[in-house]
């Protein structure tokens, strides 16, 4: 996989994984190009399309569109796939996941992704896994907060 | 709950922490920039705070900003304070950051080897696993060299967690420090036994990347693999190891077939659609490499029905890469997708544009002369019910593109095809009309027989007013008008009503055309006045002459006021040509035909290679110069290129001697320079340039076959037109088909073996003498363009080292099945109509005549078009032979039907077709290094022959030999030559000419002794006749 968006209905960016590197102004102008193509596509339309020399597979979960660049030899469905187990670990993890819990809790958002994916290969394909070392990070996160509190407070 | 609390209090530390920013960002629309722009000074402020929590809030609000475009750069080095935070919290975001933002470029990544080595060792798996993230993303060569080693010893790291995040992150480590790939792979299979199935299926991941981009280094992994694909049950491993093997098969052919079985057992019990399209697609990427190599033709059945079902699903997505794959089956098994033709044609009915796009593409590869006629009749529905333009260009393009492709080989009735270029002249606003404009021009130039109803066709376009009044807002529609003005103009002898079309070419609207329409409007109405003086030429009524020079008069004027630079010089030269003959016409000259005398001439299409058909006349000298040759400080400028050149040769055969090679770069290049700036000299395609073997020439000779069983009858105005020609052709076809059933039930079914396996060669057995004179038919067997072997040699660059390979590796390939394409020219020399010609030929046990199935040994063929009075059209027709070294005479009768006025006979012509030995050669240029091995080697027997008195020059001797009997020359030296052929099952013909005192010696050695007899036998009876 070479990048991963996360894009809502009205065009604004929510999330994004680069895994090549990529010029920061070739970024902007793929994404904005990107954006473009995949929101003038109709809703009865399938879910893929050919882009530069990339393969396009996006899916819309209500209001945010989550969009994936693969190679020529990549199986399309098996990213599909990939984007639904996505959306399945963000709706575990939030409870019900919706576009404003991603929106301010976009780092978690990143941390999660990190912990399924890595350099665009699927990391874990057990969800269960996953979410526990998600978990366990944010114990240790929530500990070593509760910690600098008290160090402040203690000032 | 007191999580909460305490959360809350920490909030109160920053000014703004992340939540703050998101909600002021969202309710600062308007003024957005500002907005963010007073942010990032407060996160500067922040960014010099010592309190790391204070930086580490600072920098996650970066990096939202980040996303939202914002250039964070500048706090780079920030981020790795954050980094180097003992805090995971801290860490974690200071990771995430530098994941975000860092890339080859940034300076400070330096700086991070030991924080990163640091935090890899770390005892807390979740440092470890954050640093192996976030190094996944931002990993440069250096840090890959400096940390390689640190990465490998977690590859056996006691947790799994840490162990597939290190086995993934080595792939990254390899690509961009491929160094270390070696020492690592060790370590890297081991793990594909890793008791934990993540840690396995990440090395499997990770190596059939690999294998992608360099399958061959693990084709010893495949008995490994082939033990997961059968033992595993994770469906993305699975697709993954299928990958790999995909990636694997093409180098190991073997593997293509051991795979066949898992493969067909995982499409036929999986309920994963995922794996499923990854085992079919397989399967059909591995059919492909069978194809290839010919090992196993088994069209891969089980795959088009999977895909079937996929395609019929409901699922858009299903359907669209159901397609996909169908048309990479297309290309190698296009019998077994043709059969679903039907499922395809229902996808354009498709809502989904991307779908329906797909289904065009499947298209054009399935049409067939059978179902043409329907398929487009579809896509015509499709292109009234198209909404967009954009889609309904697509579908104009692919119409033409699937009627025209190759040579128009599937159109049985150009009447028809005529009335659909017409019907698309009616899509509003479409950007394709310069591609109608050329499919007319082509048609009309191309088909003889068609101009008749074309130029009507054509007529009724130019008389609507429509396109006219189009050309306003849609420029490109009424390119089309261009064409027919030149169709009707160049053709005129077939208009029914010149002076109508002439007032229609001149009408004032025309002045709203683009300049260049205009201009072959006024050009092409001076042909119709032409034709028009010529036509009433004799009659005593000569108003209508007069009125049409009156006509021109008045008119034109307007034309010569055009803007057009063109427009404007040809109205005023036509005008005053007009004015002149005007003037004539009052003192009643007849001026008919010096007119027509203007545009005498008729235009043929010519093929690319037409020149190749040109023998050397006697007494012309290629090689002698024309002017002096340039002098030694002239030919400097080319010497950069020679020498280039030579090093090239040098490199290929380094025992060449060194003048030859000077003297032939020099000679390439001057014909090179030659070409290049004569306009004349028409390139060749690119597609004649690939597969040189296989290439023939017929397919570029631009003679169309067609067909005219229907009645030339002018449709009026704007109705659909091609439906009728539709249904009339249907009708015919069934009358044949009937005809043809009937033969058939008196003969067993006759076998049809090989047809299509051996290479097509083309090759024209000469000789009119057989045929009987004084007869209404012509038949002129004549001479092909020498094939496509010898016409490549000015395209192809003789330097390549591995032609000579070629030659040497195919023959193997041409052992059986020859075929042979003998063209025949038809030439009606009668005055009456010729039609319903049957071609017949009395087999021998040697050569027969191929018969389309289903009919029998003595069947004739129906020539596929019919001979109007003066008209000639070629025919081909295919023999297959079996041995080549004798010459073959076969006997043969053409059966026709004269049409005269009043009745009809039937007549008979008989002929007989002589295969020379020679034509079964074919020009194969050889080197002079190869030429010696041959000569050298014990297989070839030697045989020779004196001609006594010959006194030609000794090079039109020798191209008298390569035109005639199809050698290429190897290499001359003086009154001495070496010439080389090759036949079509392969034979190594060699032949030394001497040439002293009016005697010619051949020295000659073939592989096949009675074929060089007969060769040398065609060779001296050349040369006795002249």
């Amino acid at each position: 996989m070479r990048f991963m968006l996360l894009f809502s209905r009205q065009g604004k960016l929510r999330l994004q994984k680069w895994y090549t590197a990529a010029a920061e102004r070739d970024r902007k102008k793929m994404v904005r190009e990107l954006m473009q193509v995949v929101l003038a596509r109709k809703p009865k339309m399938c879910s893929f399309l050919e882009w530069r020399d990339l393969k396009i597979v996006y899916k819309r979960y209500a209001s945010l569109y989550f969009c994936c660049a693969v190679e020529e030899q990549d199986n399309e469905l098996v990213t599909l796939e990939v984007i639904h187990r996505f959306v399945e670990l963000l709706d575990k993890y939030f409870g019900s996941v919706c576009e404003l819990d991603i929106i301010f809790n976009f780092e978690k958002a990143y941390f999660i992704l990190d912990e399924f994916l890595m350099g665009g290969e699927i990391q874990d394909t057990s969800k269960k896994s996953v979410l526990k070392a998600i978990e366990q990070a944010d114990l240790l996160q929530e500990v070593a907060m509760i910690q600098s509190v008290v160090l402040s407070l203690g000032q | 709950m007191a999580l909460k609390m305490v959360k809350g209090s920490i909030d109160r530390i920053f000014d703004k922490n992340l939540q703050d920013l998101v909600r002021g960002v969202r309710s600062h629309r308007e003024d957005e920039a500002k907005y963010i722009s007073s942010c990032i000074d407060e996160i500067k402020q922040e960014l010099k705070q010592d309190n790391i929590a204070v930086k580490a809030n600072a920098v996650c609000k970066l990096t939202y900003l980040q996303m939202l475009g914002y250039d964070i750069s500048w706090a780079a080095f920030n981020i790795v304070e954050v980094m180097s935070s003992s805090k995971f919290t801290y860490k974690r975001i200071g990771y995430l950051a530098a994941s975000q933002c860092f890339h080859d470029g940034t300076d400070v990544i330096m700086l991070t080897t030991n924080q990163i080595r640091k935090d890899l060792s770390s005892p807390n798996q979740y440092d470890t696993g954050v640093a192996l993230t976030g190094l996944s993303c931002f990993v440069t060569p250096d840090l890959a060299r400096d940390l390689a080693n640190d990465i490998m010893t977690l590859m056996s790291h006691t947790k799994p967690y840490i162990r597939k995040k290190a086995v993934l992150i080595m792939y990254k480590v390899f690509l961009k420090y491929p160094e270390s790939l070696r020492p690592a792979f060790p370590r890297l299979k081991e793990k594909l036994d890793d008791p934990d199935p993540g840690v396995q299926s990440a090395a499997v991941n990770v190596i059939c990347e690999l294998a992608r981009r360099n399958p061959r280094n693990y084709l010893s992994l495949a008995p490994l693999f082939f033990k997961l694909m059968t033992s595993s049950t994770n469906n993305w491993v699975l697709i993954k190891i299928i990958k790999l093997f995909g990636a694997l098969t093409p180098l190991e052919p073997r593997l293509g077939k051991k795979l066949i079985e898992p493969l067909t057992n995982l499409i036929h019990s999986t309920s994963a659609m995922s794996l499923l399209y990854e085992c079919v697609n397989t399967v059909i990427a591995d059919c492909c490499v069978c194809v290839k190599t010919d090992t196993c033709p088994r069209p891969p059945q089980l795959c088009v029905q999977k895909l079937r079902i996929l395609i019929e699903d409901s699922d858009q997505n299903l359907k669209y890469l159901g397609l996909l794959a169908m048309s990479k089956i297309l290309k190698t098994h296009p019998k077994s997708v043709q059969s679903h033709k039907d499922l395809v044609l229902q996808c354009l009915d498709d809502k989904d544009e991307s779908i329906r796009l797909r289904a065009l593409d499947l298209l054009y590869g399935m049409v067939s002369k059978k179902n043409l006629m329907e398929i487009v009749k579809k896509l015509m529905v499709h292109v009234d019910k198209a909404e967009g333009t954009t889609y309904r260009d697509e579908l104009l393009t692919k119409i033409i593109d699937i009627c025209s492709q190759s040579n128009y080989q599937y159109i049985t009735n150009f009447e028809w095809y005529i009335s659909i270029l017409v019907e698309l002249t009616r899509l509003e606003g479409t950007r394709h009309g310069h591609l109608i404009a050329s499919q007319m021009l082509d048609v009309a130039v191309r088909v003889k027989a068609i101009r008749g109803f074309a130029v009507v066709q054509m007529a009724t376009l130019l008389d609507n007013t429509t396109l006219l009044a189009g050309s306003g807002q849609h420029k490109s529609i009424c390119e089309v008008l261009y064409a027919a003005a030149w169709i009707c103009g160049e053709f005129s002898e077939h208009l029914e009503d010149p002076v109508h079309t002439l007032e229609a070419m001149l009408r004032p609207k025309v002045a709203t055309l683009p300049g260049h329409i205009q201009a072959i409007y006024i050009q092409n109405a001076a042909k119709l006045f032409a034709a028009v003086l010529n036509g009433q030429q004799g009659t005593p009524d000569c108003q209508t002459m007069q009125e049409s020079s009156q006509l021109l008069i008045d008119r034109l004027p307007l034309f010569v006021q055009s803007a057009d630079l063109e427009v404007q010089e040809r109205a005023s030269c036509i005008l005053q040509l007009v004015k002149f003959i005007q003037k004539l016409q009052h003192k009643e000259v007849e001026v008919g035909e010096e007119v027509t005398a203007l545009f005498a001439g008729e235009l043929n299409p010519v093929a690319p290679k037409a020149q190749k058909k040109v023998p050397v006349p006697d007494g012309l000298d290629l090689d002698a110069w024309i002017n002096e040759p340039p002098s030694e400080s002239e030919s400097e400028d080319e010497k950069p290129v020679a020498v280039f050149a030579e090093e090239e040769l040098r490199h290929a055969r380094p025992h060449h001697t060194e003048v030859d090679e000077k003297e032939l770069a020099r000679r390439r290049e001057a014909r090179k320079q030659e070409q290049a700036n004569n306009p004349f000299y028409i390139k060749a395609s690119p597609t004649s340039q690939k597969g040189y073997q296989d290439s023939t020439g017929v397919e570029h000779i631009p003679v169309v076959q067609i067909d005219l069983s229907v009645p030339l009858k002018v449709p009026g105005g704007w109705m659909s037109t091609s439906d009728k020609y539709l249904k009339l052709e249907e009708e015919r076809r069934q009358r044949e088909r009937k005809e043809r059933g009937k033969k058939e039930k008196k003969k067993k079914k006759k076998r049809e073996k090989r047809s299509g396996m051996g290479r097509r060669h083309d090759s024209g057995p000469e000789s009119e003498e057989d045929i009987a004179p004084a007869h209404m038919v012509d038949i002129v067997t004549e001479e092909m363009p020498e094939n496509a072997l010898s016409s490549d040699d000015d395209e192809k660059d003789p330097n390549d080292p591995y032609r000579a390979l070629d030659v040497c590796d195919i023959q193997g390939n041409l052992q059986n099945g020859s075929q042979v394409v003998v063209s025949i020219i038809f030439e009606n020399k009668s005055t009456s109509f010729l039609k319903s010609m049957e071609f017949n030929v009395l087999d021998s046990l040697n050569s027969k005549l191929q018969r389309p199935e289903g009919s029998g040994p003595h069947d004739g063929l129906t020539v596929p078009f019919q001979l109007p009075p003066g008209v000639s059209n070629e025919a081909r027709f295919i023999f297959s032979v079996q041995s080549i070294v004798m010459p073959q005479r076969l006997k043969g009768t053409l059966t026709f039907i004269v049409k005269a006025d009043d009745s009809s006979t039937h007549e008979k012509l008989d002929f007989k077709l002589h295969f020379t030995c020679s034509s079964y050669l074919i020009t194969t240029p050889c080197y002079s290094d190869t030429f010696a091995k041959l000569l050298e080697s014990a297989d070839l027997k030697g045989t020779s022959v004196r001609l006594q008195e010959v006194s030609l020059p000794f090079h039109h001797l020798l191209a008298k030999i390569c035109f005639h009997h199809h050698f290429s020359v190897v290499e001359r030296i003086d009154s001495c030559a070496s010439l080389y052929s090759r036949s079509i099952q392969g034979h190594h013909v060699c032949l030394l000419v001497k040439y002293a005192h009016q005697t010619v010696t051949i020295d000659a050695k073939c592989d096949e002794s009675s074929l060089l007899g007969n060769v040398l036998e065609e060779i001296k009876k050349t040369f006795s006749q002249s």
